[in-house]
């Protein structure tokens, strides 16, 4: 194309949660904290948010299925439009966020900003942070699946209300998370008090950005340690051989099984040698094709025989992107690892056929 | 040859049209500018969303970030029609008698001359609305299909459905037809029966690389032409089905740059086509011939309109490089 350069796209923000987690209260800290930077917030009402600002944009939340009703296909409607009525004018804000109501799906959110071409040439998905009622969510977790899916799409979960908890309570409330979604970063907070720098401009979605800042994203868990809640295995040995030496992560480690048993999310983190590309880009494409509907998040390093760079490869349910990161550095060790998080997935199949995508060794 | 009088602006500008041989251009941040003997400008709107020319008044109707609805004259001066607060005005369309529709969200209104404001709820978001050529009958595009209601009566609409979102609309010249476009690479168009209990007709135009946001109908209604490829797709409407069946003319086709706007001339079967890098053509129907009429500028066209006697043609950029276009030279 011959265009004109570009301006940088704009960060967009996904904030979630239930009603009552302590969204309006974080929005409001947002917006009023001395950070320097202005935002843009697309909100379902105005409800309490205490600021004056012609920023803030009410719209009605719309889902448009597309493609005959694929629901890997749905998209934000609203966003689509409010979105672009924003870039007209992009000297006023340096980013942009979306508040979701409560029950809100957030992969609609998400994908808008994957399928729409115009939305996608002009922003970029910075990160989804979820908030977390300590307080209610063995609750939600029973009566919805809405909290669930948005802990498990999430890639900030802040874990709101600490102080209406015993710390029992709280490891047991953390370990669900952390079981719902293995590569989240986790923050414990009370009444949304949150250094804004573990929120914002995370380039969560942005795989290259998402490793530079956290280089072991993908080492949270252990092929081993990660089970669903009506997984067969012994329970009492879930304490962690791999070292953590990088405690910008304030979580603790003794995860594997939620304690909650209304889980129904599950995630999948596989772990290979060296990958055959004729093999694994096939592979990749029919698994997302066939089980896209149940996969919430993916997100993975692949080491291909022969190739000095890493490839990073991320997706949301069918929709899958993929790209060199940087050369492999000396003496790191060349292996694979990609995390399935969703439902209904085939734990054997997955492995089996992922591991059939490994180059064979000369 | 033809000649270009350029207009640098700031900004996005939203829309160009003539009033009477003056060429306006509504930017993003609200200001409308006009070339009336030297360039002149006036402050509509806090953001300026949408902006269409009611030709019957001769004056541009424009909606707003700041709730408003406004009539802007030949002379730049604004008449508020309506406001709703805080919410954001993305759809105006202007009507016969002095009526025009606007909306914000799920509901659609239409005013009329007197100032009465009648209000038509939907359930789901109202992406585009106009006006029948006949009769005070609008369309609302949304959410699977199309609702037509007659503004003055208290009737159930006609609900014509097509799964998938809907975002532009229009009628055809003769009212024949109704097309919109949709959040998928496609135009649908509806073949209208005045017969009572027929089925509808529809017609799906597919095939576009990108989401068409750009349609115009030829003078007399024979032809709709239309943005979303490399070239101007042009659908045949002149057969008692519309397109159905025909292929479309591809005009001003080129390799990598794609068409964002066209607009048909008044009197003759050519068509302007603007391009994403800011080129500007005249193509001719009947024999594909090409005229260029602006090389590439900075940005995508956004909007264009032609003056009465079809000799002068005004253009808009999303980057501000707007200007008038003398084809006579």
């Amino acid at each position: 194309m011959t265009e004109t350069a570009l301006p940088k796209p704009i960060p967009v923000t996904v904030l979630t949660g239930y009603l009552g987690a302590g969204k309006t209260t974080l929005l409001n800290r947002i917006l009023t904290e001395n950070h320097g930077k202005k935002y843009a917030v697309i909100v379902n009402e105005f409800g309490e948010i205490g600021i004056d600002n012609d920023l803030i944009v009410e719209s009605d939340e719309e889902i448009y299925e597309m493609n005959n009703g694929c629901i890997c296909c749905t998209v934000r409607g609203d966003l689509i439009r409010v979105v672009e009525g924003l870039m007209r004018r992009p000297g006023r804000f340096d980013a942009i966020i979306v508040e979701t109501t409560g029950l809100a799906d957030p992969v609609p959110v998400a994908q808008t900003f994957f399928m729409d071409d115009d939305v996608r040439q002009k922003t970029e998905l910075d990160a989804v942070v979820a908030l977390v009622d300590a307080k209610h969510l063995p609750l939600r977790l029973k009566d919805s699946r809405e909290a669930e899916d948005q802990i498990a799409f999430a890639d900030v979960v802040l874990i709101n209300k600490t102080d209406l908890v015993s710390p029992e309570e709280l490891a047991r409330i953390e370990a669900t998370v952390r079981v719902i979604n293995p590569s989240a970063r986790i923050h414990r907070t009370t009444r949304s008090d949150i250094d804004l720098t573990k929120v914002l401009d995370q380039g969560a979605f942005n795989l290259e950005r998402a490793l530079e800042n956290d280089p072991h994203f993908l080492d949270h868990d252990h092929p081993d340690h990660v089970c669903g809640p009506d997984c067969g295995h012994d329970h009492h040995h879930h304490g962690h051989d791999h070292d953590h030496d990088h405690h910008h992560h304030d979580h603790d480690h003794d995860h594997g099984v939620s304690p909650i048993h209304d889980v129904t999310v599950q995630s999948i983190s596989l772990r290979g040698g060296e990958m055959n590309p004729e093999r694994f880009f096939p592979w990749i494409q029919k698994i997302t094709q066939t089980d896209g509907p149940n996969i919430l998040r993916l997100k993975g390093i692949i080491a291909f025989a022969g190739d000095e760079e890493r490839y990073v490869v991320q997706g949301v349910h069918m929709i899958v992107e993929g790209d060199h990161q940087r050369a492999w550095k000396d003496g790191e060790k060349r292996e694979s690892r990609l995390v399935f998080i969703g439902r209904d997935l085939d734990r054997e199949k997955i492995e089996r056929t992922f591991k059939a995508c490994e180059a064979q060794k000369a | 040859m033809p000649t270009v009088a350029p207009l640098d602006l700031d900004g996005h500008v939203v829309a160009t049209a003539f009033l009477g041989d003056v060429p306006f251009f509504a930017s993003a941040s609200g200001v409308i500018h006009r070339l009336d003997h030297g360039q002149k400008a006036s402050e509509a709107h806090d953001g300026l969303l949408a902006c269409v020319r009611d030709e019957a008044n001769d004056t541009l109707i424009t909606g707003g970030e700041d709730g408003k609805v406004q009539r802007i004259a030949a002379d730049g001066t604004a008449t508020l029609l309506a406001e709703v607060p805080r919410k954001w005005i993305s759809v105006v369309a202007a009507g016969p008698q002095g009526a025009v529709g606007f909306a914000e969200g799920r509901t659609a209104r239409v005013r009329l001359a007197d100032g009465t404001i009648k209000e038509f709820p939907e359930s789901r978001s109202v992406e585009g609305m106009a006006f029948a050529p006949k009769g005070l009958r609008i369309g609302i595009a949304r959410y699977n299909g199309v609702s037509l209601h007659w503004v003055a009566m208290a009737a159930q609409p006609v609900e014509l459905e097509w799964k998938g979102a809907h975002n532009g609309i229009t009628f055809s010249p003769d009212g024949r037809f109704v097309v919109t476009t949709m959040q998928e690479n496609a135009l649908h168009g509806w073949k209208l029966d005045p017969k009572a209990g027929a089925d509808t007709r529809h017609m799906r135009m597919t095939g576009y690389p990108a989401k068409v946001k750009s349609f115009s109908w030829s003078a007399k209604g024979k032809w709709l032409a239309s943005s979303g490829a490399p070239a101007a797709i042009v659908w045949p409407f002149s057969a008692k089905d519309g397109p159905m069946g025909k292929p479309p003319l591809e005009l001003g086709t080129r390799a990598d740059v794609m068409v964002t706007c066209v607009s048909c001339h008044p009197a003759e079967d050519v068509v302007a086509i603007g391009y994403s890098d800011g080129m500007v053509l005249a193509a001719r129907f009947a024999d594909s011939r090409e005229v260029l009429l602006r090389r590439p500028g900075k940005g995508a066209i956004t909007s264009m309109g032609w003056n009465r006697n079809g000799k002068l043609l005004a253009f808009a950029s999303e980057t501000g490089d707007c200007g008038v276009i003398d084809l006579a030279g």
